[in-house]
Order: structure tokens, then sequence, then C-alpha cells
């Protein structure tokens, strides 16, 4: 069996809206794949192209702005 | 049961969660009547608790919770008459539930002596109990159970009384008996067999050694006599007693020949069947009475005739005829049975010459029992004993005449069934107790409270489920010995019987849930809570109890109770949550199939006196059918028709119109307007058929798989009490009377309403309202304000910056929401690994109260000086840990969270492992960043408590004396040189509230409030600061001056569209409702002399270049057109609309004026009116849809319902920094939650600034914007968050793009002393969106802790693992 493809995925999620949406999510137990990771900031106009360049460096496979 | 959140869509369970979002969040347990089964029990056997148990196949709890009522399980599930079956509610559906069966079927599953003895205080008292039968038995383990010192006396050989010696083993095997009252021993109940009390001992013997109560249960052992000839004395003749005494003593072994036995009691039936073991040839039974009263089950009738008995019923023997001292028949004779006498019993008489003969070997005579008290000796030990031979005790305690000896059972009775004797076994064993314990005893019965019937409903459709067929040894297999005729039940059977049960009690008190509960919130205590009444003092009432939805099943025009694809909205809502019954899939009840097209019929319980008396407009419902009509299509897909059924379409609120028209044309809702003829269900599909008549009078019919029935609001019955009980009035329609000029004021001081109850209206504007209602409360309160505060005082904050960071990590198992996926102790392991972490804890819950206390005592054990908890979302609880830092010592911003249950356990819920490897990343990732954290200072800014309102309309002057009346002391600026702005033209409200008297009232209370500092003339002209401190530069007729405030009411009102069309400007016959309102009041002849009159709604609203509707304007135009039909009734009055929007009680006007004769003609935007003008004479020219024809009139005077349209709300805005929405008014924080305030901290919005509204909105939303200012006016000080922006000034070069960058106006350039022009943050108004540090070209701008290294070094965790 091959392996499938399980990508690694850096989420940057605004504390206000993307964030809690995540929360909500688990409050009504919806399933999602275990591979992303999620890092809050408190808006995603925090978030600089260089922790998106960062991410990919360390072998992320994709990254997620959500804000 | 019934979900009451999903409207009974759905079932939840006894114990529940209320909804997702419930506050408080915690779980209720819903409780009704005690069950009827419970309640027919002798014992009151928690019945539906076990059932559920064996359902469950939880048989060791089903035992446990029949032994907190009954030490003998499998005896009853034996040989119980089970009364508890004759009251089973599944009756009235099918049949009865086995519940005796089910009780073996535990029974059979459970070893008593595995079950725990519970822990049992020792009591020096002794008790002595004479007889080990049921009654003596269930005496003797509640007492030992109570710690009591019990002794047992049995004068037979063995132990079980009647058990053993009356009942025969194939219906009771000794293995079961023995092994339950074996079991008995455990509790420390000593037995003593072969004792017999008058022989071996006497009851004062048993005193002198010290037994301090004594029970006397020795049963009925003696066989009545009927009294005829035969019955003494001769060979063949026997009582039961002693039949079956001789039969478990093995010294009859043998019955050879014919025999009759009399009586068809349960015994009766035991001793045939025990014959037949014995080897008799034929069995017949003789009863005088009728099979109707037999007292033996029919079950229990016919095993005894499958064997072989023959049954006689009304025949009484006459005589037992004995030859040579030996039995060879019985004279017997037919009887007939009188009418039953009052009591219900009938007697038998024999009919003469009847008689008849049967042959007998054997006379078993089975007729009843009474005790045998020789053993008391002669004179009864002095006990009183009734004529029927029967000791006399007390009916409730069971005490005899003689303190401290109790009697129970057959003794008293004479022969009853097993569980009565148990009833009384725990009767006695409760008042022995009592005595023992000194207390007094009651010498009455004690009247039971009355039993309630508030049971779970019973569903009409409740499917027909067969009652479990119990399985017995075959005939044939039976005779040759005693071996049980009933058989096991096979355990599915038995749990699918136990799930017929309808639980009528609600919960059934099983108890799982405080096994269940980890954090012991449930406890016996807790889950007995019932609600209480409480007294509280208190300065002003705020009621705001809602509304109900109108029950549209009260009429069958809908026929919503009768077809199941006829619902309301408010379950259509359920329907289309996420969290509801179908989980947000739309679908329709009968089928669960997806609709293809879906009806919304508005207007039901609203605007219709004819059915349901409620006349008035429910205001929210066409805006919300639109609303699920878009979600509707949203989840469904657009291929879903979804089509709205209404008279007038009502969206008159703020952006209202604009979504109606985006649902009408983007999104493709139609929009019919009709009126509804029928409903009609194709009973084969469940489709609908709608028919309607369309306004041009066409019958129509449509097929719909669906009908949502746009139900109203109204007040319910509790409610209208509830202001009988507050002395508080109600109009003729149930809702609170208030007035226009203080909308939220009730009949009664200090009482104010909010919301539903007042008129119906949407969320913002009941928003408004309870804003409004806390500014009144707040304004009798001002005195008390404080007074009950108490200030929380913490630690000195721990200088931590030059320590190594040591990190304590908490994981949380969150009961089992994160222990039941992730594996916590294999986290906790792995945080032990990473780098800093000094000390790791796992907890139950780490939010929990006990754990706050470890955690501060872990931070100063370990020195800690950072703390990750791995837990829920920050979102919820960062706040609370923060707290318990600040308690320990450290700055709050020395923590960080692993969010380990809402995106990690929760949602991968079937993933363990990868959860569990997620879990130790997110740990490694707070751990990696709490290693960098900083702590961070949060500045105190200092509150102006002075307040500034710009716009001196009644919406200012409201806001101003709001804040005043507080104690603040207010600025109010207008730019004209007089107060009252738009109100000066108005005459009364819609309610004939009369406008200038309350006005000039109103003017003058600000004019003469100390408080208030009135700048007429005015404007602002400069604006800087941000919440608590504000400077504003106010230019009143050229002379300028600055004031400094802390928080700003924007009420500047909108003015009247001065109109384009319709010849307006041209004629002065053409006026504007404004216009109207000051020439009645100038008493303008050509006015109020008027003789037709034309009234134009929708002038300049709902255009495509002002596509909002104006609101009032409907509303005004009947006013006016009642107040000239007043004045003149012969006025022709025409009134040309598009929709009339009187929402609410306005309805009421729109009604009278048509009663009045007042002409309403609808018009289309396609075919709008024509006002032409030949010679002196005006015609309005108009296209009546229903007639659909031209028609012409000639007014006197057009009245053109004009818009209200904002005034240059621009400059303002850039002034403050406000936003605007698409039609230039100014824009809220958010609609429905913050409907008052400014995204802008400190800036508050109200009245027509916010949107076109009538006076008493206006009047509400300025009550709840002082209200809201009032919040910040009355702190000290207020805490600026520490994640701020910071520049490096070293590094800044001044380039300004920051300050273009920053939402929130919060960095600007400044020039230095030295000339530098460098950015700088004003932290009060920085929310730490860091935005600017992104922006920032050199790197001078950063955010305190989400600084560039804070952020990345979770990239780098996150991707390292």
């Amino acid at each position: 069996m091959t392996d499938k493809f399980n990508p690694k995925i850096v989420t940057f999620a605004c504390n206000w809206c993307a964030y809690s949406a995540a929360d909500l999510a688990g409050v009504s137990r919806f399933q999602y794949p275990p591979n992303l990771r999620i890092i809050r900031v408190m808006c995603s106009g925090r978030v600089n192209s260089n922790f998106i360049l960062k991410a990919f460096q360390m072998g992320a496979d994709g990254v997620l702005v959500a804000g | 049961m019934p979900n009451e959140y999903d409207q009974g869509l759905n079932d939840r369970k006894a114990a529940y969660k209320p909804y997702a979002q419930a506050i408080p969040g915690s779980f209720a347990i819903g409780k009704l009547d005690t069950a009827p089964c419970t309640m027919a029990c002798p014992a009151n056997l928690n019945v539906q608790g076990y059932v559920q148990m064996v359902k469950q196949g939880k048989y060791r709890e089903a035992i446990e919770i029949i032994m907190r009522d009954l030490p003998l399980p499998g005896i009853l599930g034996r040989v119980c008459p089970h009364p508890c079956e004759k009251s089973c509610r599944r009756l009235e559906v099918d049949e009865a539930i086995a519940i005796r069966e089910l009780k073996r079927v535990a029974a059979d599953h459970v070893k008593l002596s595995e079950i725990p003895v519970p822990e049992i205080i020792p009591k020096e008292e002794k008790v002595a109990i004479i007889g080990s039968g049921p009654a003596g038995l269930t005496a003797a383990y509640f007492l030992a159970l109570n710690g009591y010192h019990v002794s047992v006396y049995e004068a037979m050989p063995e132990t079980g009384g009647m058990m053993r010696y009356g009942i025969p083993e194939h219906r009771l095997p000794r293995s079961v008996l023995d092994a339950e009252i074996e079991n008995l021993k455990r509790y420390g109940i000593e037995i003593h067999t072969n004792t017999a009390i008058g022989k071996d001992l006497t009851i004062e013997e048993l005193q002198k050694h010290g037994a301090k109560a004594i029970f006397l249960a020795a049963g009925a052992w003696k066989g009545l006599m009927l009294g005829i000839p035969g019955e003494e004395h001769s060979e063949g003749f026997s009582h039961v007693v002693t039949f079956m005494r001789e039969v478990q003593l093995g010294r009859r072994k043998k019955l050879e020949g014919k025999v009759v036995v009399f009586g068809v009691g349960h015994s009766g039936m035991d001793t045939t069947q025990v014959a037949f073991r014995l080897g008799a040839d034929s069995v017949t039974m003789i009863d005088p009475f009728s099979v109707a009263e037999m007292p033996a089950a029919a079950e229990e009738k016919k095993e005894v005739e499958r064997e072989g008995a023959k049954i006689h019923f009304q025949v009484a023997p006459q005589r037992i005829v004995i030859e040579n001292g030996k039995v060879t028949g019985v004279e017997c004779s037919r009887t007939r049975l009188t009418e039953p006498d009052t009591t219900g019993r009938r007697k038998f008489i024999p009919i003469e010459g009847s008689e008849f003969f049967i042959e007998a070997d054997h006379v078993i005579s089975s007729v009843g029992q009474e005790p045998d008290l020789d053993f008391l000796g002669d004179d009864f030990s002095g006990l009183e004993v009734s004529k029927w031979n029967f000791l006399v005790v007390n009916p409730e305690t069971l005490q005899t005449n003689k303190p401290g000896i109790f009697a129970g059972g057959d003794v008293i009775t004479g022969s009853a069934t097993v569980i009565e004797a148990v009833e009384a076994g725990k009767r006695a064993a409760k008042y022995m107790a009592k005595y023992l314990r000194g207390e007094e005893l009651p010498t009455e019965w004690q009247e039971e409270p009355p039993v309630g019937t508030n049971w779970v409903e019973i569903p009409d459709d409740a499917p027909v489920k067969k009652r479990l067929e119990i399985p017995t040894l075959p005939v044939e297999k039976r005779l040759s010995g005693f071996e049980e005729i009933s058989l096991p039940v096979d355990e599915e059977l038995a749990r699918k019987e136990a799930a017929r049960c309808l639980n009528c009690g609600g919960c059934c008190e099983c108890y799982q849930c405080i096994e269940a509960c980890q954090a012991h919130a449930i406890t016996f205590e807790t889950h007995a809570q019932q609600e209480k009444s409480v007294s509280i003092e208190v300065g002003s009432v705020i009621l705001a109890p809602g509304f109900s939805a109108f029950d549209p099943g009260r009429y069958d025009t809908y026929q919503y109770s009768a077809y199941p694809n006829v619902v309301t909205s408010m379950e259509f809502e359920r329907i289309l949550s996420a969290t509801g019954p179908y989980q947000g899939h739309v679908q329709r009840p009968s089928d669960k199939r997806e609709p293809r097209n879906i009806a919304w019929l508005q207007c039901v319980g609203s605007r219709d006196i004819n059915k349901c008396d409620h006349g008035y407009c429910s205001s929210v419902c066409c805006m919300y059918a639109i609303k699920e009509a878009v979600v509707a299509k949203e989840h469904a897909g657009s291929d879903l028709d979804c089509a709205i059924f209404f008279m007038d379409m009502r969206t008159y609120g703020k952006d209202f119109e604009t979504y109606y028209n985006r649902a009408r044309e983007e999104q493709g809702v139609r929009f019919v307007r009709s009126r509804i003829h029928s409903i009609e269900e194709d009973p084969k599909t469940h489709d609908l058929v709608l028919k309607y008549v369309e306004e041009n009078g066409d019958i129509q019919e449509e097929i719909f798989d669906m009908v949502v029935l746009s139900v109203g609001m109204e007040t319910p019955e509790a409610l209208i009490n509830t202001a009988d009980q507050l002395e508080i009035k109600l109009d003729k329609d149930n809702f609170v009377q208030t007035a226009a000029f203080n909308p939220i004021q009730t009949s009664r001081e200090g009482i104010y309403v909010c919301g539903g109850f007042q008129e119906p209206k949407d969320i913002p504007y009941s928003v408004m309202e309870a804003s409004a209602a806390a500014c009144e409360a707040k304004a009798d309160l001002s005195e008390a304000r404080g007074t009950l505060v108490k200030e929380k005082t913490y630690p000195q904050e721990k200088d931590v910056s030059s320590e190594e960071p040591r990190i304590g990590v908490f994981v949380c198992n969150c009961g089992t929401n994160i222990g039941g996926i992730v594996d916590v102790p294999k986290v906790g392991e792995y945080a032990r690994t990473l780098p800093g972490v000094i000390y790791v804890e796992e907890n139950l819950f780490t939010c929990s109260q006990d754990t706050q206390e470890k955690m501060k005592e872990a931070i100063e054990r370990e020195s800690l000086n950072r703390v990750v908890v791995a837990a829920c979302t920050p979102r919820t609880h960062e706040p609370l840990f923060q707290e318990t830092l600040k308690d320990a010592g450290l700055n709050k911003y020395l923590f960080e969270m692993a969010n380990i249950r809402n995106q990690c356990s929760w949602v991968h819920s079937k993933e363990k492992e990868e959860a569990t490897q997620k879990a130790q990343d997110l740990v490694r990732m707070a751990v990696a960043r709490a290693q960098l954290i900083q702590p961070l200072p949060q500045p105190t800014i200092p509150v102006n408590d002075k307040a500034l309102v710009i716009g001196g309309g009644i919406t200012g002057i409201t806001a101003a004396l709001g804040l005043a009346d507080q104690g603040f002391h207010t600025y109010l600026i207008e730019q004209s040189a007089e107060l009252g702005g738009n109100a000066l033209k108005l005459i009364d409200t819609w309610r004939g509230d009369e406008i200038p008297g309350r006005l000039k009232d109103l003017i003058r209370q600000v004019q003469d409030h100390p408080l208030i500092d009135v700048f007429a003339e005015s404007t602002v002209k400069e604006a800087s600061g941000f919440i608590g401190n504000f400077e504003t530069t106010i230019s009143s007729n050229g002379t300028d001056r600055t004031i400094k405030h802390g928080a700003v009411i924007v009420a500047v009102g909108a003015e009247e569209y001065k109109p384009t069309e319709y010849r307006y400007g041209e004629d002065k016959r053409v006026l504007t409702n404004l216009d109207l309102d000051t020439a009645i009041s100038s008493n303008d002849k050509s006015v109020t002399g008027a003789k037709t009159v034309v009234f134009i709604q929708c002038v300049g609203s709902r255009e495509s270049e002002r596509p909002y509707c104006s609101k009032v304007c409907c509303t005004h135009s009947i006013k006016s057109a009642l107040r000239l039909k007043k004045m003149n009734p012969e006025v022709d009055i025409f009134i040309l609309y598009r929709d009339i929007r009187t929402y609410g009680q306005r309805e009421e006007l729109y009604r009278e004026a048509r009663s009045r004769g007042v002409v309403f003609i609808r018009y289309s935007m396609e075919q709008k009116p024509q006002v032409e003008k030949s010679g002196q004479e005006i015609s309005v020219i108009a296209k009546d849809l229903i007639l659909g024809r031209n028609i012409i009139i000639s007014p006197d005077i057009v009245v053109l319902a004009s818009a209200i349209v904002p005034r240059d709300n621009v400059t303002l805005a850039q002034m403050y920094k406000l936003s605007l929405n698409e039609d230039g008014f100014f824009m809220e924080a958010h609609a429905k939650l913050r409907p008052v305030e400014f995204a802008s901290e400190g800036i508050f919005l109200a009245g027509m600034a916010h949107f076109p509204k009538p006076i008493e909105e206006s009047i509400a939303q300025a009550k709840a914007a002082a209200s809201r200012a009032s919040v910040v006016l009355s702190k000290e000080n207020l805490m600026v968050e520490g994640v701020v922006s910071n520049v490096n000034e070293i590094m800044c070069r001044g380039c300004g793009t920051c300050e273009e960058t920053c939402p929130y106006g919060a960095i600007a350039l400044v020039e230095r002393d030295d000339g530098k022009t460098v950015a700088h943050v004003q932290e009060a108004l920085c929310k730490g969106c860091g935005s600017c540090a992104v922006a920032c070209p050199t790197g001078a701008a950063s955010i305190f802790h989400y600084d560039d290294q804070e952020v990345l070094t979770m990239v780098e965790a996150a991707l390292e693992g």
C-alpha cells in the first residue's frame, strides 16, 4: 500500500473570527483531519510574509491564513 | 422526553443540557411525577429505574436499585402478583410491561453476594424479630442497614416463613430462596431457627436480654374453617397450610386418587399444582364465586388448567362426606351472587335443589389463614387482639399497644402477598428506628400527598409493541417433579421488553449520573434539588420575560396538528440549525426527505381578528421568513424553490429592504402577494396542496413539500398573571402599557419593561430597550451606586524578568472531553521532556476552583514563572487562568494555552492516536512560545466623567437628561437656535400622546438641570482623543471652545426629504407630511377644509437611489388621514401605497382608517401615480391593481409621504472616526448585539442619526445610549490591555505607513522636541492587531506578546515534530 499524501498545514487564525470559528467547529463536533496546527494571532493583519515563508522553509505543505 | 429547544422535533434524555450555548452551561435533570408503577407497588420499588437498567443490560445496577427498597429481588421476581403491571401506562398503547419478569432477569444475572455491603455505622441497640418470613427479613435488613444488632427468631427448622412453607418449589426454587436469605447474613443479621417464641424463649426474656424493640412477624399459620360438616378430624381432609408444610418437611411425598381443592386464590392454585406433582389422578377446584372474583391471576388459572385441573366456579361445598373416617367426596350446591354492596363486594347464596356430589379421596381447603397466637400465652402477653384474631397495631407505625413492640405482615392482616409483607417490614423498620432514636411516633395514619399525574406524554402515534411472552416448562416435563415452571427469558428479549417502558416519570432516578459525574457535581442532594423561593430586596425591577410564539394548533385553518409537513417558523429555525434535530440538513418531518419547494405563510396569528384575536402585526415575521428562505436555499442549494405568501411585505428596519431586494432579485425567493384559501394534504405522499387567491382575484393552486407558518408573537397566559401580581397594567393586546415619552416605564413606578412584553419587536430594538431600562433603573439607584461592590486586591507582582523560564504545564482531562480521546498521561509525560518545563500536572478539570488553588500553590512551591494550560480555548478560559496567575503574584501575560479540546479532541474524536500526537505538538508549540513571552505593564488611564451629546432634538435631550440624572455632567450642543429638532413640527405620536407640551417640558428640564450645559447654534469643529479622554472643540457663533469629556453620544438626527417629484414645490397644494402637520397646527383652511385628499406613500423611499424604507411614513399618513377624517368626516381620502407597514400595534390605526372609509389603493413601482395639473385643477392618476384599471382622482391637496434622509454626516464621522452605512446613516458596532455603540469605544449612537424611527424608539435608544455611556463614565480609571503596538523610535524613520495602516487611529506621527518625526502609539486606542508591525518597512513597530520571534517560534515548533 502506498502512503497517502498527508500534508502538514500551518494555520494562522485571527483571534476574533477564524480562531473562534475553529472553536465553534469543536463545539459542533465537526470532524476534520488532524494534520493542521493552528497558531492564534490577534488579527490576520499580523501575519507577516516571513511567517508564511518560514512555515514552508520548515517543511509545511500548506499555509492557511484565516481571518 | 421531547426536546423543548428543538420544538419537540426530536427527543432528549432526562439528564440534559437545555441547548449547546445555554447559560448556565450546565446540565439539568428533568423529573416529572413519580411513575404509576412505583406508586402501585406496595413497597414503592423504583420500577422505572430498574427496568431502564435492564434495558441497558446493567443488571447489577438494577439489583442495587431494587435493594434500596427490597432485599429479596429474585423471590419477588417470581412470586409477586405485580400490582404495578395493572397501572402501567403502556396499557394505553398495547399491553403492560412484564415488570416482574424483568426483575427476575436482573436477579438471575447477579450474585447478591458480590454486591458490596454499604458502610454501616454500628449502633448499640439490639432488636429482636419474631419470624423469618418476608416481613421479618425485610425489617431485619433495613434495621441492620441502620446499624442495629438484629436477631431473627424462627420457630421452624428453616428460614423463610411462608415463602418456604407456603409457596411450592416449582414456583420458587429453594436455591433462590436460600441464596437471598443467606445474603442477609452479610449485613450482620443473626437468624436463630428452631427457636419458637413462647416455647423456647418468651418476649419478656428477649427484652431482658437487651432487645430494645421487637417486631412480631409470625405470620398466619392457622387455616380458616368453613364451618361445614366433616371439616374436622378425618383422613383425607387438610388445610392448605398444613398440607404445604407437610410437603416441605418431606412428610408427605404422595397424594394419590381424586383431589378436591376449595378456593381459587394463589395458594389454591399452588395446592393444585403440588397435588398433581404428588401423583393425584385428578384435581377439581371449586369456588362459590365467579371467575370475575378470582383472586389468582388469569395466567395462574391457565397454567393449572394446562396441567389438567378442572375448575368449577359458583359451586359451594356443603358437606364433606366421610365414610369410615375417610373422605369419600364433597356434597356441593350451585350458587348465585348478590348485587355488589357499597364496598363492591358480592355475596353468594346456595341455590336450593342444585346439590350434587363430587367424589374425592382428598379435600384440601385453601380459603384463608389466620394467625396462631398461642405463642403469646393466654393473655396474649398483654397485647391487644381483634375479634378476627389479629394483633391490633397503629396502622401507620405498626406499633402494638405495648411501646417498643411492633407487629406486621400476615399476623395483623391474615394471609396476604409477599410484597405486602415486605411493605410491612419496611414500615416497621422505619418506625422502630425512630422509636429507638427516642423520637415521637405519629399516632395516626399519615396521609400521603396526592399522586401527581404529570407524566411523560404518550405520543398519539406511539407504535404498538408486543409484550414479552414468558417461556414455561412443557406440561409433560412438569409433573414428574418440582422443577421451576417459568423458564429464564432470553436476554435480548428482556432488554427489548424493558425498552417498551414509556419512562413516565422522566428521570428514572437510577443515579447513574452521580456515578458518572467525575466532578461530583451531582450528588444525592443536588439530584433531589427542587425549585425554591427566595426573597431579595431591590430598588427597581426590569421586566424582560419575552413572548411566546402563537400556537397554530389551536385552529384548524392551517392544519398544523394534522399534517406533519406543516411546521411553524420556530420549528423551521431548529431544522436550519447545525445543532438542531437534523443537524442543519433541510428535510421534512414526514419522511426526512429533502423538500423540493417550501412555502411560507405570513401573518399566522397576527393581523387577524377573526381567528386568533391578535389584531396587531408581530413586526418580525416578514424579515425572519425572508431570512429562513435565504438560509434554506443556502443549505439545500439553489434548486430549492422558496415562496413567501404575504399581504404586505414589512421590511421597515435598517438595511432590511436591501435584504428583501436581494432575496428577491439575487437569491430567487418568490414573493406572492395573496390570501391563503386552504391547505390540503395528499395522504399518501404528505405533500401539501396550497390554494390561494392572488391580488387580482385569480385562484391558484400549487403543491408544496413543506409549509412553514410564520407565527406571530403573543403574551403567554403565565405572564398575564405575573403582570397582575406586579400590579402593572396591560393593554388590550396583553402587552405592557407604556407611553411614547417613556416607552420603558410601566404603570407602576420603579418597574420597567423591555422587549417583546412591551410590543412585538425585533432583537435590535429589544436590546436598545434593555439598555434603556438599565438607564432608568440606574437613575433610581444612583445614590446606591458602588455601595455593594467589593474591590479585589492582588499580591505584589513578582519581578521575574531576570529569571530563566521555569514553566509549569497543566494538562486538563476536561472530564472525558479530552481524557476520553487524548492520552492525557502521555501528553503530560511528553511535556516533562520539553525545555524549560519544571512541573507538570494532570487535572480532571483544570478550570475548577480547587485546581486554581493547586495551581497557585504549584507556582509558589516550584517558583514557576510561566504557566501553560493545555485544555479548552483561551477565548473562554484565558481570563480565568490569568486571574489565578495574578493571585499568585505573576504578571497575567506570563500565560499561554494549548487548545487541545475545541481544536483537538472534539474534532478528532475518532482518531485517538493522531489526536494525542496533535495535543503533544500543541503543547510543544505553547511551551516554546512560553519561553519567550514577557511580563507586560497594563497602564491605567483616568476617565473624565463628563459627556458630550451632539444634537438637541428629542433624542439628544433625552440622552442628556439620562446622563445628568445619573449624576454625570453633560454638554449638549445643537446647531440651530432652538432645542427640539424635528419634533417641533409634530402634533402627536401614533398612540395620540401630545408632543408640543411634552417637548416643552423636556426642554425646560434640560435648561434647568444643573448638570447640563446647552450650547445652541453650535457645531463640532474639531475632535480628538479616545475613550475616557476626548477633547472636542465647539464652535458657537464664531467663538470656539474646547471641552474635555469621557464619552460622546451622536444624536444628530435626520431630515425630511424635499421631493422633486409629484409637482412638489411647483404647486402649494402638494405638501409633505410635515408640511401637513404644520398646516393643521396653524389651522390652514385650505388644508383643514379639503374635501378630497390623496396621500402618496414611499416618496423618495424604496427607490433605487434610496433603497431603504423610511419606517414612519405609513403610520404618519394614516394618522394624518384619521385626523382629517375626525375634523371633517365627509372628506374623501385616498392613500396610494406599495406596502402598508403599520408594524406592531400600529396595525390598529390601519384597521381604523379602513373602517372609517379611507380608501387604500396599491400601486407598483412600474406604474407609479401621476400628479397632473390642468388649469387650476390637479388630478392624480393611479393604476388600481385589483381592478386592473386606471383611476383618476381630483384632490384638493396631495400629501407626499416623503423619505427621511440622513444629514451630512461625513464631517462628523471623519472627526470621530466613525463609519456610515451605504445610505449615509451612522453605523453601529453590531446591529443586534451593540445597537447603540460605535466600533470606536466611548462613542454612542441614538435616534434618527442611526435610522429613521418614531419618537418612542428614538427615546428608548437615547436612554440606551446614556446607559451604555454611563458604564464608561462611572469608572475612575480604565485599564489598557498590555497587548499593544510599540514603536522603537531609533528605528522609526517617520514614513507614516503604520498610521495609514492602523484601522483604529491608534498610531500617529508626532514631532519630537529634537525635531525628528516618529510614530507614536496611543495605547488606549490600540487593539493589538499588529497590522502596523507588518506594514513597518524598518521593523520599528512591533506588537507586545506577539512579536515576530514569539510567533515564529510556534511555526518552528509546529513543524519540528
